[in-house]
């Protein structure tokens, strides 16, 4: 836990790189945001915290625009994502690859470690060899995976343990060169151990893109967010640097219950 | 441990009154679950081994390789065993890229409206209707209607609906068996659901796709109702020994009618043709349905999780 003090944040964060206002999902007829607004600076971490039910996931794909594979649902309000509706954009695949995904589960999708990572660079087209390696490289170092698979690329992605496949899923998500990544409950299945070696990764990536931690562990948001959000039932409670978050005063007596664990 | 309670180390493995009636209904529970499920073997074994003592005295490959002689008392069975094959490759030639696009469509693609309810109704009651039914549809809509006439093509068309449904639901399954968190990370990388299709999804049910197409191999062989009226004939003779002897306008003979033929309507025939005629045919399928299961065993061992 080497890096528990670099959040923090700093003022010069403040460039929205994603602005949310007045954003409403249904399912069917039930209710699963009921109009929030906030957003993301650029290269800032934001933790996202909140117990189930509250929104969180649906937040992401409304992001990312996989909500749009769910049938009967509904979105109003708007996402900008450097100043553009997202809702506006034609080409959807370019913009889920600007954001990198992270899922609670680790997929490694039925492929070698190798075209786990070269997957999303083919979609998008590229051929080259030597490109395609130096892509592999690179996102398998950044997650923290490199040293442990560099001999044995070959092997299925499937058949790695569930940390690595974890790290795996990171370094796909990191393949298409993301602006903003985001994880989603991402230490849900890895140990401990992996847990904070990802939490490493993430310290490193801060200064290249801009980071959605959505977590189902206040801690962690308390050790890698600049700012964290607190959502419940669908309702944005409170935003703010992670520092008054967690500390004894939060402007919402539900986001100071919640922290210290003594909810409901 | 807390030995307060009535567990203690000496009585707690001690066998109750409830626990050896759990045990010996377990007991029970097996042994009848695998007498149930040894019956199926007996009376495959009892078919088989019946029909191949009866037929044992007219078995040799002269009988597969020529044609009926005597009207059907005798000779062997080249015209309808080859017809039954063309009957075959032809509809599943027809059917299986259709039902398996379909089902590509109806699983990956549709969304859940009033259209994806409707084909979905129409296949699962497809699959419902009777043969002889489907036999009527293709007297109507291939021999008349499209004016096909009684052909091996209005035929096979016919077999073709008929096996349909059935490949639409087996392939559904089979897609279904490929979990969606694969599709979910594919889409998250920015792939079309196309190109998730490919990549992804086809490769790891194709196993499971082509048993299903392969499994309909045994009913458009064994159906003698759809072809009777489409394209099926009691007798023709062909050249023997040649795999091209049939065209596809015309008619021809097939197995399943053959059978019926020298068992009910051609008296006097050698005691032996029917059962080797049924023998052919079980074969056939035999032989196809292990051809899958070969294939199968190769792709499931390359099937990657």
């Amino acid at each position: 836990m080497k890096n528990m003090h670099t959040n923090g944040n700093n003022g010069s964060q403040t460039t929205p790189i994603i602005e949310i206002s007045d954003l409403k999902v249904h399912y069917g007829d039930k209710s699963a945001l009921n109009g929030i607004s906030f957003d993301v600076y650029k290269n800032e971490i934001l933790g996202i915290i909140g117990p189930a039910q509250s929104g969180k996931t649906t937040l992401l794909k409304v992001i990312n625009r996989t909500l749009e594979f769910t049938s009967q649902t509904s979105i109003e309000g708007s996402v900008k994502l450097d100043g553009v509706d997202i809702s506006t954009i034609g080409d959807v695949y370019g913009l889920r690859r600007r954001i990198g995904m992270v899922l609670p589960l680790p997929v490694g999708l039925p492929l070698s470690i190798y075209d786990n990572v070269a997957f999303a660079p083919r979609t998008a087209g590229v051929r080259a060899k030597s490109e395609l390696n130096e892509i592999v490289e690179r996102c398998l170092q950044q997650a923290a995976l490199w040293d442990e698979v560099k001999d044995r690329l070959d092997t299925l992605g499937t058949k790695l343990s569930g940390g690595q496949q974890q790290r795996l899923t990171i370094a796909r998500a990191l393949s298409h060169q993301p602006e903003i990544l985001c994880l989603d409950e991402f230490s849900i299945a890895v140990d401990p151990v992996t847990t904070m070696r990802i939490e490493d990764v993430l310290d490193t990536l801060r200064t290249e893109m801009t980071i959605l931690l959505v977590t189902n562990l206040v801690q962690q948001a308390k050790r890698l967010a600049d700012r964290t959000a607190f959502m419940l039932n669908g309702d944005l409670v409170e935003i703010d640097t992670t520092d008054v978050i967690f500390s004894d005063n939060p402007a919402n007596q539900a986001t100071y219950d919640y922290v210290n664990g003594n909810f409901g | 441990m807390n030995t307060d309670t009535q567990t203690s180390p000496q009585t707690m493995f001690t066998e109750t009154a409830i626990s050896r009636q759990k045990r010996h209904i377990e007991n029970v529970m097996r042994v009848f679950l695998f007498v149930i499920t040894s019956l199926m073997i007996i009376p495959l074994l009892l078919i088989i081994g019946y029909l191949f003592y009866k037929a044992l005295p007219v078995l040799s490959l002269d009988f597969l390789f020529t044609n009926p002689k005597d009207n059907m008392r005798a000779g062997g069975l080249w015209a309808p065993f080859l017809g039954t094959i063309y009957l075959v490759v032809v509809s599943l030639l027809v059917s299986a890229p259709i039902g398996v696009f379909a089902a590509v469509y109806l699983n990956e693609y549709a969304r859940d409206n009033w259209f994806t309810r409707i084909t979905n109704l129409a296949v699962v009651n497809l699959a419902g209707v009777p043969s002889i039914v489907h036999a009527l549809f293709g007297v109507g809509a291939f021999v008349l209607f499209a004016g096909l006439g009684e052909s091996i093509l209005a035929a096979s068309l016919t077999l073709a609906i008929m096996t349909l449904p059935v490949i639409i639901a087996s392939t559904t399954e089979a897609l279904k068996a490929v979990p969606m968190s694969f599709r979910e990370a594919c889409w998250n990388l920015g792939a079309t659901r196309w190109q998730t299709i490919r990549r992804i999804v086809l490769p790891n049910s194709i196993s499971g796709i082509l048993t299903g197409v392969i499994l309909q191999v045994s009913r458009a062989a064994g159906e003698t109702a759809p072809i009777m009226f489409t394209g099926a004939v009691f007798y023709k003779a062909i050249a023997e020994g040649d795999l091209f002897a049939y065209n596809i306008v015309e008619q021809c003979m097939a197995l399943s009618l053959h059978l019926f033929t020298i068992s009910t309507q051609v008296p006097d025939v050698t005691e032996g043709i029917p059962y080797g005629t049924a023998i052919v045919l079980v074969g056939t399928v035999l032989l196809v349905n292990a051809a899958a299961i070969v294939l199968r065993v190769y792709l499931r061992t390359r099937k990657k999780w």
